[in-house]
């Protein structure tokens, strides 16, 4: 920033002053972090990927762990790893292994691994909760650059395969038939869930990144009618529950990742009760 | 030149081979129905002639820029994927809205276009794939057991349907079915399928094949009453179809020969 220069712009102070503030950071950090939790989330719901995102969602655990160990910057040792169990469950699963059953061991394993390695870097026992349950309300100015970017790269690669994605999500062979490569769709998922979670660990942490993709998409179900308005209504659904959880979490000093969950949670509550009454 | 052909393919699936030396060829503007029991490997076949399923040996070859629509056997749609008919008629590529409602329109149903395809009935949903499928402008059109879960009259109704899109497009149509019913009056060839082709020709030549009769356990009589009966008159009949296929109608018809079993003298899987 060009702060040495006096007299300093208008805009610039206003812009300066914004960011200063630190709710307006964390509204703006969950705001974007929605932007690719909105779209990516429904593909979660469609393609039953729930399970999937709570493994590599735990496996960032262990990521922060090795890069604190490493001396490494933490977001890189999260995508890293996140990366890494994506990747390997998308291969168990594409050779036939039991979901559910590899699903568990593994979600459940990286978590206990990555607790247990985190307990062995010196400094971090005390911050432990930051990592799982969020931190938005220490949302820095880097952390923010850092979201946006994570987000809007995710939300630029849904938009781009966006038709391939869904039809590779209706029917593999329709999609190969069509002249697509569905195993490249999916390891287009796999990436994006990857940098989501690595981008969200800050904002909602890892025990809750899987919620942050499942509850609006599932909340906004009930209310649309095509694929392309769910992932929308997804998007605005995680913002209002990403500002009032910061709401919740500033009035009654609860944890923020917990708080904008149960936000979401209350929005697909009231969808589900009037949703369908909407629809009839 | 044939639209698309299989010269000596096969398929493995770890050590057993599902697949063994299939060769056929599918000219334009033919009907082409392939029958056999389940687990014959109909659906590989076709998977493999879309180049979704590799070939262990041999070689599918298609008509350059040749455009083939494609009907899968089972599309389940998860509840939770908001889709409307003519937004589904749309992947993966767009269309505009006029080409989507006379697709609509061509297979029968105007009316589903702003419906959610879980709440269309089976019939409605396998013309709303047959529409998509059509609206490639395809020259070949490859449906997987396109009538599975529709009853006796909506089946004969799909499969006339399919005989009126090829009499106005001109498409060739190569289909997999293990309804014997139908089919046979509504295809030109039928391929009899068990792992490898044990015959092929025009319906009545199959049905009278030993080979074909000995797979499906089928009389003489009985085979062939059954074609004639479903052949002569509207399928709007009250007749239960059972698939022990014991009852006789008393239609004779000894002429046809035979044709000679392709497929060398190796044995069924």
């Amino acid at each position: 920033m060009a702060m040495a220069l006096p007299p300093p712009k208008l805009t610039n102070l206003m812009g300066t002053a914004m960011l200063d503030d630190f709710l307006v950071r964390a509204g703006l950090a969950g705001v974007g972090l929605s932007l690719a939790t909105g779209p990516l989330g429904a593909f979660v719901v469609w393609r039953r990927m729930a399970y999937f995102g709570d493994a590599t969602a735990h496996a960032a655990i262990l990521g922060v762990a090795l890069a604190l160990a490493a001396d490494l910057p933490v977001g890189l040792g999260t995508l890293a790893v996140a990366l890494l169990m994506a990747v390997t469950v998308a291969t168990l699963a594409a050779r036939g292994w039991a979901m559910d059953t590899t699903l568990g061991v593994l979600a459940h394993s990286a978590l206990a691994f990555g607790l247990v390695a985190i307990s062995f870097v010196h400094g971090v026992r005390t911050d432990l909760s930051a990592w799982l349950f969020g931190d938005i309300l220490a949302v820095t100015r880097g952390d923010l650059a850092y979201i946006w970017g994570g987000a809007s790269l995710v939300a630029a690669l849904l938009i781009w395969r966006w038709s391939a994605l869904l039809t590779a999500t209706l029917n593999e062979d329709l999609a190969h038939a069509s002249g697509l490569n569905p195993d490249r769709e999916r390891l287009v998922l796999v990436l994006a869930l990857a940098v989501v979670v690595a981008v969200a660990l800050k904002v909602v942490g890892a025990l809750l990144i899987a919620a942050m993709l499942i509850i609006p998409a599932a909340a906004a179900r009930g209310l649309t009618r095509s694929p392309e308005s769910m992932a929308l209504v997804a998007v605005v659904i995680g913002a209002v529950a990403s500002i009032c959880g910061l709401g919740l979490s500033l009035w009654q000093d609860s944890p923020a990742g917990p708080s904008i969950v149960a936000c979401a949670a209350v929005v697909f509550a009231l969808s589900a009760i009037f949703g369908p009454l909407r629809r009839a | 030149m044939s639209l698309i052909a299989a010269d000596h393919a096969c398929v493995r699936f770890g050590g057993t081979e599902v697949l063994h030396d299939i060769s056929l060829r599918v000219e334009p503007g033919e009907i082409v129905t392939v029958i056999g029991p389940n687990g014959s490997g109909k659906s590989t076949l076709l998977r493999a002639l879309l180049g979704i399923t590799p070939l262990a040996a041999g070689r599918v070859s298609r008509r350059p820029g040749v455009r083939i629509g494609y009907v899968p056997q089972r599309l389940q749609i998860d509840r939770t994927l908001p889709m409307t008919a003519r937004r589904f008629l749309s992947l993966p590529r767009r269309h505009a809205p006029e080409a989507s409602a006379a697709a609509l329109a061509r297979v029968g149903v105007p009316e589903v276009a702003e419906r959610q395809m879980t709440d269309l009935s089976g019939g409605q949903f396998q013309r709303v794939l047959l529409a998509r499928a059509l609206l490639t402008e395809p020259d070949l059109l490859i449906l997987d057991e396109p009538t599975q879960g529709l009853d006796q009259p909506g089946e004969a109704a799909f499969y006339r349907l399919i005989e009126e899109v090829r009499r106005d497009t001109g498409c060739a149509v190569l289909m997999v079915s293990h309804d014997l019913h139908v089919v046979m009056s509504a295809s030109d060839r039928v391929i009899c399928l068990n792992g490898h082709i044990c015959c092929e020709g025009t319906p009545r030549v199959v049905s009278n094949a030993p080979e074909y009769r000995a797979l499906f356990g089928l009389g003489t009589q009985g085979a062939l009453a059954l074609y004639q009966h479903v052949h002569d008159h509207d399928h709007t009949h009250d007749h239960d179809h059972t698939h022990d296929h014991g009852h006789d109608h008393g239609h004779g018809h000894g002429s046809a020969a035979p044709k000679a079993d392709k497929s060398d003298g190796h044995g069924h899987a």
